[in-house]
């Protein structure tokens, strides 16, 4: 029986790991179905029927039609609530109040600096596309300033959220491990005591670990 | 004292979005404005409500919470039964709705922000206005209210029927835009016209507007 749930997008998409991360956090089987965006099938009218915005991932479960990485896992925590990790997206209001709160410190904060590097930095050569130092500067810099506020933080709690492992973490995965992993940027959060402890819990995760053999063997 | 204090300047985006919030849920608060031009946002006991030293901080009772759409969908939660609804039918439309918060977080205010700041804001502090950044940005909101106006064509808002945060987040950039050349790209498409003229006039908007006017 084909399983309802089906992700659109390739594994070594920052956006569609973290959708894959969440799906294997709460157990909740899928397919993967590949987008070829090296040929552009991203932009075409099938691809932006479910996604308008011509961008991955696009995400399907039965009847509902979702995009936006983030609405997709908050989506996949309510919906699947009882499976898996069930604290990842809080089992009380204040809990969730938190998490959400650096989610959004994720999207707002940090995500910004750290996709510029990832693209910089992992992407760009090999896209043969030139680096712009300046530019890399610039989002270092930025990226370290969020990364001392995350530094204090994490010294006061185990997660950002609490003292449990949350969507919230999770968010983070992609974005770092091309920056610790690839790009060899790795000691902005590895100089860091407690952003480096932090990054070691999360990405031992067993989920991560199979998100991040997706990526190799899709490579 | 009111349990629900949030502080900031009222003229701030991501403060307006909360203010909204809170008249939408006619609840009652206490304004904490924070002086920036003195540096108060940077100060021990604001980093204590938001580390990264930003507004708003917003706090009720003993809980405290920065980001302004964690802050707006915490209201909506914690006092779902009060004020204006914010949803209309199940959860799978709850689903859309958070798309497309997402999609005002992600796609439409990094670029509507950088307009905001350099025809709307730029101005007031006597800055020059860089004409490159306005082109640049003004070509990627065209392409994001694209698509707004095809969604807008086959859903009163954009999360589904009825008036949501996923509308409300985008009202505080709104109406900076709307009184800059950049009015035109909201103009010129129809459906998003009509989408812009319903979410100003409601008068939690306005109400917002009268505190920006006072404390201006």
């Amino acid at each position: 029986m084909a399983t309802p749930v089906k992700v659109h997008g390739p594994p070594m998409s920052t956006a569609v790991s973290r959708v894959l991360a969440c799906l294997l956090e709460k157990n909740v089987d899928f397919q993967l179905i590949s987008v070829n965006m090296a040929k552009g099938e991203h932009k075409k009218p099938e691809f932006l029927k479910i996604q308008p915005f011509g961008q991955v991932p696009a995400f399907e479960d039965g009847g509902v039609s979702l995009f936006e990485s983030r609405a997709i896992c908050r989506y996949i925590c309510e919906k699947y609530a009882d499976k898996g990790n069930k604290g990842l997206y809080g089992t009380n209001p204040l809990a969730k109040a938190s998490i959400e709160q650096w989610l959004e410190a994720e999207g707002q904060s940090f995500s910004p600096p750290s996709s510029v590097l990832v693209f910089q930095l992992a992407f760009a050569p090999r896209m043969k596309i030139k680096q712009d130092q300046v530019v890399i500067k610039q989002n270092e810099e930025k990226l370290s300033r969020v990364l001392d506020i995350y530094d204090k933080r994490l010294g006061e709690t185990r997660f950002l959220a609490g003292d449990e492992f949350t969507l919230a973490d999770l968010s983070h995965l992609p974005n770092t491990q091309y920056l610790v992993g690839v790009s060899g940027r790795g000691e902005l959060f590895t100089s860091r005591k407690n952003v480096g402890r932090w990054w070691n819990e999360i990405s031992s995760r067993d989920s991560w670990k199979k998100v991040v053999d997706m990526q190799k063997k899709s490579a | 004292m009111a349990a629900i204090r949030l502080h900031g300047t009222p003229y701030s985006t991501a403060v307006a979005r909360v203010l909204t919030t809170l008249y939408e849920k006619e609840l009652e608060f206490e304004f904490v404005e924070i002086d920036m031009k003195a540096g108060e946002h940077k100060k021990e006991s604001f980093l204590s409500i938001n580390p990264f030293g930003q507004i708003p901080g917003f706090e009720d009772g003993d809980l405290k919470l920065f980001e302004s759409r964690a802050i707006t969908k915490y209201i909506a939660q914690e006092y779902a039964d009060k004020g204006t609804q914010f949803k209309c039918g199940d959860s799978k439309t709850a689903a859309i709705i958070g798309v497309w918060m997402e999609v005002e977080a992600h796609q439409f205010d990094p670029v509507a922000s950088k307009l905001t700041w350099e025809l709307a804001l730029k101005p007031r502090y006597g800055l020059a206005t860089d004409t490159a950044i306005v082109e640049e940005n003004e070509a990627k909101l065209a392409k994001v209210l694209d698509v707004y106006e095809s969604r807008l064509a086959q859903s009163k808002y954009l999360g589904c029927g009825c008036f949501t945060l996923a509308d409300l987040h985008h009202l505080p950039c709104i109406h900076y835009l709307l009184g800059t050349q950049a009015k035109k790209l909201f103009d010129s498409r129809p459906h998003v016209s009509a989408w812009v003229d319903a979410i100003t006039a409601r008068p939690a908007w306005s109400k917002v507007l009268a505190l920006q006017k006072q404390q201006g």
